[in-house]
């Protein structure tokens, strides 16, 4: 009997499949999970969007609605009158070039701009992977060339520009460029120094990164700076920029030079036993099996630490260099325009930001494309 | 007849010097006296299996061979060729001897063809072509070539040991080392991994295997060399050392064995 039984409850139809009750799944049911689970949670939820939706509504008003975006001839009496209720976006309007170039001569204000539109080129194309081989190199070192004959001039009908009237955004762009793409290499070697079984070349590179580290930038950019040209022989006289910007190297070569060494020790030992074993050399090793899986593994400290240097080349402004936000602060000391800082930082945060960011969301890309062999 | 024929053997093997070398051989990690007096020689050809309870110096010793570790005293020569700080000569040595680790120790980031064809490309500066045709001709034998295009994480533990014996073998070595290839498989996957290496061991490579498959040593082993506190203590041919023991420390090592079979 109890074999019909089974038998033909097994003939009952399947069930249709039917979607989850709308109050479970989608927005509504996110909203249910995370933002409106229990009174206490609704009334957070409410208090919290009353406030953004505030500030939201004062931020738009100030930004936006209430805002001047231009005026005649530095008359800022039209922005004072609204001190505090719009913002006085004519400030950038007037000051967008200075902030941008610096005091590098206006007419040739197209050399700097085509310079800035080369940086992110680079940094374009040596994003992308498809062009990640030894011609690269060659590029960076033609466009590197290319920009430094369009700021000099002096050259091919340019004129002459020096380097102290060189300012802006293209000072940082140059710093954190020459600076990054110089010190990454450095502190690979530095790294692999560390590790290295010769105690010479072990003791340089440990006393190279406890003495760049234990001191702070400023002080090491001041040294370039300042006592740097005592020890020169008199008449002769290098660059303050160039100065400043061995000074950012040797200081974040320091820092990258731990990172890339917290990869190289997370490696297993059989990693390069088996490289031994093979015959490899070396640098076959080092090359083809440590430093490969060592990069992939420290993408977030090495992003992490070259945005954090991106910014630092803002302290150059103590030695007296026209960097992004040096042009920026000094581009409101004018009489006329005294007072409009907030939006002069708010623009020159979010010229900071973009390329931030850019570098941020394209490092997650890279890690995940970089490391798909890690998943099963 | 036959005993014309072995002695000719036997004759051929005493003649041609050792593929291996290790005379009074020691070694200490700190205080600890890890190899003491270790003397062994292997003949071109010879398969020898090295047993023994953990912390008895067998990986060590093999690792000693192609100086993944360095031993303090004695003399090991290769090949006849001396190891010492002479860096010329260890290339010279580690070209010609082979390793498979417990651990496998693949490159994760290349693919299975490139693990197999990165040496000899480098080292050995042959063509890609013809390193990778020889490469595939390899993984053919351990019986994975469908699997050339893929990362070693995609693969299971007893496919990636074969790849790695492959890899060692695309050097074209003249003597194969094995530190335990099958202590870190699933009982299931030692079967492919030993096949693989009776296959091996039935072309007349040389081999020193440390393991402890006993069924293994009994099938191909020309000696087996047991050890214990960083000597070796008793050595011959399988079937005479594994039924008369003459130590107590082998009868006991025996008889754990054979319990935990």
């Amino acid at each position: 009997m109890s074999d019909i039984t089974l038998n033909a409850s097994a003939k009952v139809a399947e069930a249709a499949p039917r979607s989850a009750p709308i109050s479970q799944v989608g927005f509504v049911g996110w909203m249910r999970a995370n933002l409106f689970s229990g009174w206490l949670s609704t009334a957070v939820t409410l208090l919290l969007a009353y406030l953004i939706v505030r500030w939201a509504i004062g931020f738009v008003d100030w930004a936006f609605i209430n805002a001047v975006w231009s005026v005649p001839n530095n008359q800022t009496q039209a922005c004072r009158d609204l001190r505090g209720t719009g913002a006085c976006w004519a400030v950038i309007t007037e000051k967008h070039r200075f902030i941008l170039f610096g005091t590098y001569p206006y007419e040739e204000h197209w050399r700097p701009a085509l310079c800035i539109a080369l940086f992110v080129g680079l940094y374009i194309v040596s994003a992308m992977r498809r062009f990640w081989r030894k011609e690269l190199a060659l590029i960076w070192v033609g466009v590197l060339t290319l920009i430094g004959v369009l700021m000099w001039g002096g050259v091919l009908g340019l004129t002459y520009v020096p380097q102290e009237r060189w300012g802006g955004l293209v000072i940082t762009l140059i710093l954190a460029t020459f600076g990054l793409a110089l010190a990454f290499p450095l502190a690979i070697l530095v790294a692999l120094g560390r590790r290295s079984k010769l105690p010479a070349i072990k003791a340089l590179c440990v006393i190279y990164v406890e003495l760049i580290r234990g001191v702070p930038l400023i002080s090491l950019l001041f040294m370039a700076s300042v006592m740097f040209p005592l020890f020169l022989p008199e008449g002769m006289n290098i660059d303050k920029l160039l100065r400043a910007q061995i000074a950012i190297i040797l200081f974040a070569g320091a820092y990258l030079a731990e990172v890339v060494r917290g990869g190289l020790q997370s490696l297993s030992k059989g990693q390069y036993e088996a490289a031994d074993a093979l015959g490899l050399s070396y640098w076959q090793k080092t090359g083809f099996i440590i430093l490969p899986q060592a990069l992939r593994l420290v993408i977030p400290p090495l992003v992490n630490t070259f945005i954090g240097f991106f910014k630092d080349t803002s302290l150059v402004l103590i030695i007296g260099i026209f960097d992004l936000l040096t042009a920026g602060k000094t581009a409101i000391i004018e009489p006329a325009w005294q007072g409009f800082g907030i939006e002069v930082y708010l623009t020159v945060g979010a010229i900071y930001f973009i390329f931030c960011f850019a570098m941020s969301k394209y490092s997650q890309g890279l890690e995940a494309e970089l490391n798909r062999h890690r998943a099963r | 007849m036959s005993e014309t024929l072995d002695h000719i053997a036997s004759a051929a093997r005493v003649d041609a010097p050792p593929a291996i070398m290790l005379d009074k051989v020691n070694k200490w990690f700190g205080a600890l006296h890890v190899l003491r007096d270790v003397s062994l020689n292997v003949a071109l050809g010879e398969r020898v299996v090295v047993c023994g309870p953990s912390g008895s110096g067998k990986s060590t010793m093999i690792r000693c061979i192609n100086r993944l570790e360095t031993h303090q005293e004695g003399k090991i020569l290769v090949n006849g060729i001396e190891l010492s700080d002479d860096l010329k000569a260890l290339d010279d040595i580690r070209r010609e001897v082979g390793m498979v680790f417990q651990s496998f120790n693949l490159f994760p980031h290349l693919t299975i063809l490139e693990n197999c064809t990165l040496a000899p490309i480098w080292v050995r500066r042959m063509p890609k072509k013809e390193a990778e045709e020889l490469a595939m001709e390899y993984l053919t034998r351990v019986r994975i070539p469908e699997q050339a295009k893929k990362y070693p994480g995609q693969l299971s533990g007893g496919q990636q040991q074969r790849v790695a014996i492959a890899r060692a073998l695309c050097m074209k070595p003249k003597i194969m080392l094995f530190d335990e290839p099958t202590s870190a498989l699933d009982p299931e996957m030692i079967k492919e991994v030993l096949d693989t290496m009776v296959s091996l061991a039935e072309t007349g490579m040389t081999m020193i295997c440390v393991t402890h498959e006993m069924g293994f040593a009994r099938q191909v082993a020309d000696r087996v060399v047991f050890m214990d506190r960083g000597e070796i203590v008793e050595m011959g041919a399988p079937n005479h050392l594994f039924e008369n023991p003459q130590t107590e420390r082998l009868k006991t090592f025996l008889s754990q064995i054979l319990r935990g079979h």
